[in-house]
């Protein structure tokens, strides 16, 4: 049995006098002990919600309704009340946030902003509890960590905050780590070191981690399970390496391709996916994805696509997935695409005029232009 | 710290310097001259003359400027033109009325305005907050004699539960000290004495806080509103931290810098400006002192109370800053 079990998770913000926002829809994935899972996609695709809706960390508000289930070792932490949910979190899923300066409080010391997840859940106090904060920023990697602990969140540098805040979140050993973009904020020699200390951690205590990104290079170097979100939805699941080599969705073929590769040849461009995450079909209607989908066929609208299971354990919410290599021919999916010039029942402006040819499989991005 | 406070307190020198030329220049420009300030319209030529020489104005005016200086220093402000006695004399024993009138008032709207702000800001939209914003509305709008009389009316008058005027009741023979009465009731040991003029304190002060009881509750619900937004505060959650925790030490202490800026500027307003609070309940306090001076031209008596409000608001205002540093380390004195 998976240590956490989301099932058919939903979030829903309703406002008076608008149309109500699915922010999450319907996401499904687990997480076995020990296990490294990555939540990828773009800004705006419900990877942040999901998370805090998991923790139970989305602002209460009338118009907020959470569906669905997330069963942590047998619980469902959705329907935990005020105070089980308080002896949850941070003593068994604790969680890493993105902005570390403004995720710690600027006006006390790091010292009682980590002694303090030690009283409440270990019940060490005063110097006992000194020792241990001691011992945890020294575990993070945090050098001096006596003298650090009397300091403030505005003396320490980006990245000694970042290690501050996951030396708060490992403070009691939780099961379940989740990381919301640990890295973003930090710049890149410092993500590496980052998600270095993030992957010792979880090697040397079997913590599970929940990696919430929409950087591919971290996930790649990460993840041993990979969840791709698009407009709320999960819409491919697989493996690290599988999910890397043969891509199925073309969300996640576009993702791929969109990541600059330093063996690409010179003058090269860089295959965005055209459009944004705001020219999104509403699931009722259709693959969200269409709008902006290179792979497009008219089965794509009119009803959502279904979560394709196949035998390997991969799933893809797809009607024309990109063929493994040697099984179809690519021309004979490209024909049933709709040309410019019968857009469909899609809205023509959220159609690009002319949609740039799949990334395909190949390792270096399309060659678009001649130098 | 301590280098800090000293630094601020010379800071005060240069002030009062540039104070003292504002109101040297203020008394040479009044209209007609300070002849006529002290003769009316009436004066011949001649008194008027000799009220010039009498005051060394017929002398040059840098030796007037450093005459004038040199009284400042030795705390000379000089006499009133209206009651005839050192206008330090009448200081002495009217500002320690309104100090303590005005440490009332803050604390009333301190200790109730903060509580309520924060729990207007956690039940935003029910019914607790929307009578606290429409009541501090209220509080703002409402002019301050009005409520001193509806207050008298009702809790002295009607339920007979306050004194209605006056700081103490004359009745006590209380022994004097500094004036401030609470003080010297419990310097001297004299409790009831001490507990008439708290009770005597309570209409007023309700009073005189009305508008930055007001003005507290609505800056501390905006800034309980803003910190709760806060990624920190989700962090504290997140921790499993218990909800009085996340509460005292994660949202109250950042929510309260505005509010201690506002106070430190309310403090010298109260000061100054509780002059219609002290003529509606009677209460010998510089208010009405100085209101009485300021229709009667008593110029020393302006020239004083300018003076100690200067005063008093360098020092409030480094008691803020103090109190900012004790809250936010990023501001932190060395």
């Amino acid at each position: 049995m998976a240590l956490l079990e989301v099932d058919d998770l939903s979030v829903t913000f309703t406002r008076r006098g608008q149309r109500p926002v699915r922010a999450v829809d319907g996401v499904s994935f687990s997480v076995d002990a020990g296990e490294v899972v990555g939540l990828v996609g773009e800004s705006g695709c419900g990877k942040s919600v999901t998370s805090l809706a998991i923790m139970g960390l989305l602002p209460r508000q009338p118009g907020l309704r959470i569906g669905g289930k997330a069963v942590f070792d047998g619980t469902d932490l959705l329907q935990l009340d005020d105070r089980s949910r308080r002896d949850i979190r941070g003593r068994d899923v604790a969680m890493v946030f993105q902005d570390p300066l403004s995720s710690l409080n600027p006006v006390i010391p790091i010292g009682l902003q980590v002694t303090e997840v030690l009283t409440r859940h270990r019940g060490m106090k005063g110097a006992e509890a000194g020792r241990e904060a001691a011992r945890l920023l020294d575990r993070v990697g945090i050098p001096d960590p006596k003298r650090r602990l009397k300091e403030y969140p505005h003396q320490l540098s980006g990245g000694m905050r970042q290690r501050a805040l996951i030396a708060m979140a490992v403070a009691c050993k939780p099961r379940l780590l989740i990381a919301d973009e640990p890295t973003t904020a930090l710049d890149v020699t410092i993500q590496a070191q980052i998600l270095e200390l993030l992957k010792e951690l979880v090697r040397d205590s079997g913590t599970a981690l929940v990696m919430i990104t929409h950087d591919l290079g971290v996930v790649a170097g990460l993840c041993d399970t990979i969840n791709v979100l698009y407009a709320g939805r999960v819409v491919e699941t697989a493996r690290r390496r599988p999910l890397f080599r043969q891509p199925r969705h073309p969300y996640t073929v576009g993702l791929l391709g969109s990541v600059p590769r330093l063996d690409a040849g010179r003058g090269e461009r860089l295959n965005p996916i055209p459009g944004s995450v705001r020219d999104v079909l509403p699931w009722p209607d259709g693959c969200a994805f269409a709008p902006r989908c290179s792979r497009r066929v008219d089965e794509c609208v009119g009803e959502p696509p279904e979560m394709v299971l196949t035998h390997d354990g991969r799933g893809y919410r797809c009607v024309n997935p990109a063929p493994l290599p040697g099984v179809t021919p690519a021309a004979d999916v490209r024909a049933t695409a709709p040309t410019a010039a019968e857009p469909g029942p899609v809205p023509a402006q959220a159609v690009p005029d002319d949609p740039p040819p799949a990334p395909g499989l190949g390792p270096a991005p399309h060659e678009e232009e001649q130098p | 710290m301590f280098r800090f406070i000293v630094r601020r307190l010379l800071q005060l020198i240069p002030t009062l310097f540039g104070l003292s030329l504002l109101l040297f220049i203020w008394l040479r420009r009044l209209p007609g001259g300070p002849e006529t300030a002290i003769l009316g319209e009436r004066g011949t030529p001649e008194m008027r003359a000799a009220i010039r020489r009498n005051m060394g104005l017929d002398e040059p005016i840098l030796v007037q400027y450093a005459r004038f200086v040199r009284r400042l220093i030795r705390l000379d402000l000089g006499t009133s033109t209206a009651t005839k006695r050192p206008v330090v004399t009448e200081f002495l024993e009217r500002f320690p009325g309104t100090v303590e009138l005005t440490v009332m008032a803050l604390v009333l709207a301190i200790g109730v305005g903060i509580p309520l702000g924060y729990l207007a800001a956690r039940r935003r939209g029910r019914l607790l907050d929307h009578l606290s914003v429409g009541g501090s509305l209220i509080g703002i709008c409402i002019p301050v004699f009005f409520l001193a009389y509806v207050f008298k009316a009702i809790f002295s008058e009607n339920l007979g539960w306050f004194p209605s005027s006056g700081r103490q009741d004359p009745t006590i023979d209380a022994t004097r000290i500094t004036n401030f009465f609470v003080f010297d009731g419990l310097l001297t040991r004299e409790w009831d004495a001490a507990a008439d003029a708290l009770w005597h304190l309570v209409l007023p002060g309700l009073t005189l806080a009305s508008i930055p009881l007001a003005i507290i509750v609505r800056i501390t619900r905006a800034s309980v509103l803003e910190v709760l937004n806060e990624d920190f505060v989700r962090t504290a959650e997140a921790k499993g931290l218990t909800e009085s925790t996340v509460r005292r030490r994660h949202v109250l202490r950042n929510a309260m810098l505005p509010v201690v800026t506002s106070i430190g500027l309310l403090t010298g307003g109260l000061l100054s400006g509780a002059v219609l609070t002290e003529t509606v309940f009677g209460f010998t306090g510089i208010g009405a002192f100085v209101a009485d001076a300021i229709s009667q031209r008593d110029y020393p008596v302006l020239m004083g109370f300018i003076l100690i409000i200067a005063v008093v608001y360098v020092l409030v205002n480094l008691l803020v800053d103090l109190s900012y540093s004790l809250i936010d380390p990023r501001v932190r004195v060395r």
